[in-house]
């Protein structure tokens, strides 16, 4: 199996400073502004976006946590089904702009369980969407706001995010599978 | 995460792991709970048929509720015994159950292996909501996560189930899940009501109620069925609520503050005192808050196994 490093250690906070600063530049501030991570990564990813917006605007965004088990369009049949975990998220989002994060962006549908998930929870204004990164492949008309680092990928290649919270480092690598074709 | 069976009959011979899994899913579906919205889509689609044989007001509607806010059809037929021979009729409803393609069926029944039963002649996945003396799994997996939310662990948890343990399903499915999760357990109630060589089953034996509270940490009070008096088994309920009623002053000289649970609905002042119910350390209507996550959970998973 081989492993290329896509973006490394340091590439990976100048990438998440990036992505703060054109949030708050779209926003023209961070008026109302709300991030919501996507479970696990996603999560992850949202905590550090938050504190960098933070330290840019000086003022506390609220941040959520968003498992989308429930919603998602494969649940029934899947052999290797997810432990299903909760969502947190302690304000009401009703109003709010919304910046929904994930790692990676690919068929699309994660976002469109994501997005079904918060209208049950509430009625924000608005729903921007950021990925680390974006490999292509859409399945359904969904496009993020905000992209890390596009990356176009073959269906044989996988992205592996690494972050310092769950994985001891901070990395994306772009790994070619021996199967065939990988699984979506 | 999966749980290795179809069916949820009962909590015998239940792995830790598929306990765990279900407590654990249950925490996540609390949480839907709390929310203005309080239902989400996993089991749309899914027909679920309640069938209650014998009369039931917390369970029917604790499963009516898990089914609904999990988005499945919900049709319910309950009926209190009738005189037809229960177990033609109950062979009978499930021929008619098989042909309306329904995806699980949940079962209250007088007769014991009623579930068990149903699981063999029907495709859908089927959940015991109670089968005569023998099991009530939902209802110990609830009392199990009450606890586990007080107290962490089950581990080495000290718990006493009091009352009728010869009659009870509920007494049986927690002991068979509290064992498996490493709590020790111990019963307490009148000799008549005691079923003998209980002791096989992991369990200590009190007679004394006065005992019982020196060591354990949660008393499970169980209800005492009236009808079980006219048939002899114990004197009188008074005599009962003397010696075996859960009472402020009998848990007032326990050396640390003991959890009262009860599965409902209560006898006041018989098996338990209308004070220590009302009381700080009762947990009993976090059990039946807790009856619709435990409920949605086992749903839930045997739902998506198909």
């Amino acid at each position: 199996m081989k492993k290329t490093k896509i973006i490394d250690a340091a590439g990976f906070q100048r990438t998440i400073n990036r992505l703060a600063h054109e949030i708050v530049e779209k926003g023209k501030g961070a008026e109302n502004l709300a991030v919501i991570g996507i479970r696990t990564r996603g999560d992850y990813l949202a905590r550090r976006i938050a504190a960098k917006i933070e330290e840019i605007e000086k003022k506390p965004i609220p941040m959520g946590t968003l498992d989308i088990t429930l919603y998602r369009d494969d649940l029934r049949g899947r052999l290797d089904q997810p432990q299903l975990q909760s969502t947190q998220i302690l304000f009401d989002i009703t109003g709010k702009t919304l910046v929904l994060i994930d790692d990676v962006l690919f068929t699309g549908r994660t976002i469109r369980a994501a997005l079904n998930a918060l209208m049950d929870i509430g009625r924000p204004a608005e729903i921007q969407l950021l990925v680390l990164v974006d490999r292509g492949h859409r399945e359904l008309p969904i496009k993020a706001d905000f992209v890390g680092k596009n990356v176009p990928t073959s269906m044989k290649q996988k992205i592996d995010v690494l972050m310092n919270e769950v994985d001891g480092e901070d990395a994306v690598f772009l790994v070619e599978s021996e199967e065939t074709e990988i699984k979506r | 995460m999966k749980l290795r069976g179809r069916h949820l009959l009962g909590l015998d011979g239940m792995s830790r792991e598929d306990i765990s899994l279900i407590l654990d899913t249950a925490v996540s579906f609390k949480e839907v709970l709390e929310r203005p919205i309080k239902k989400v889509p996993p089991l749309q689609g899914k027909t679920i048929v309640n069938l209650f044989f014998e009369a039931s007001t917390r369970t029917r509607i604790s499963f009516e509720l898990a089914e609904r806010r999990l988005s499945a059809d919900v049709v319910t037929f309950s009926t209190a015994g009738s005189s037809v021979s229960k177990g033609e009729t109950l062979k009978d409803t499930a021929r008619n159950i098989e042909a309306m393609k329904i995806d699980m069926v949940v079962i209250r029944h007088s007769a014991p292996g009623a579930a068990h039963f149903l699981s063999r002649v029907v495709k859908a996945n089927v959940i015991n909501a109670g089968d005569g003396g023998h099991e009530h799994p939902t209802q110990a997996l609830l009392d199990m996560l009450t606890l586990r939310e007080k107290y962490a662990t089950l581990e080495k948890l000290k718990v006493c189930i009091v009352g009728d343990i010869a009659h009870s399903r509920v007494a049986r499915s927690n002991i068979y899940g509290l064992k498996t999760m490493g709590a020790e357990v111990s019963v307490c109630g009148p000799a008549t009501l005691i079923p003998r060589d209980i002791e096989r089953l992991g369990v200590r034996v009190f007679h004394r109620l006065e005992e019982v509270v020196k060591e354990v940490d949660v008393i499970n009070v169980l209800r005492i069925q009236l009808e079980r008096q006219e048939s002899g088994l114990f004197p009188s309920l008074r005599e009962y609520h003397r010696y075996f009623g859960v009472t402020k002053e009998k848990v007032a000289k326990a050396p640390k503050p003991i959890t009262i649970m009860h599965p409902g609905p209560i006898n006041r002042d018989v098996e338990l005192s209308a004070d220590l119910a009302d009381s700080e350390h009762s947990v009993i209507l976090q059990q039946v808050t807790n009856g619709v996550a435990v409920r949605m959970a086992a749903l839930y998973l045997l739902g998506i196994s198909n």
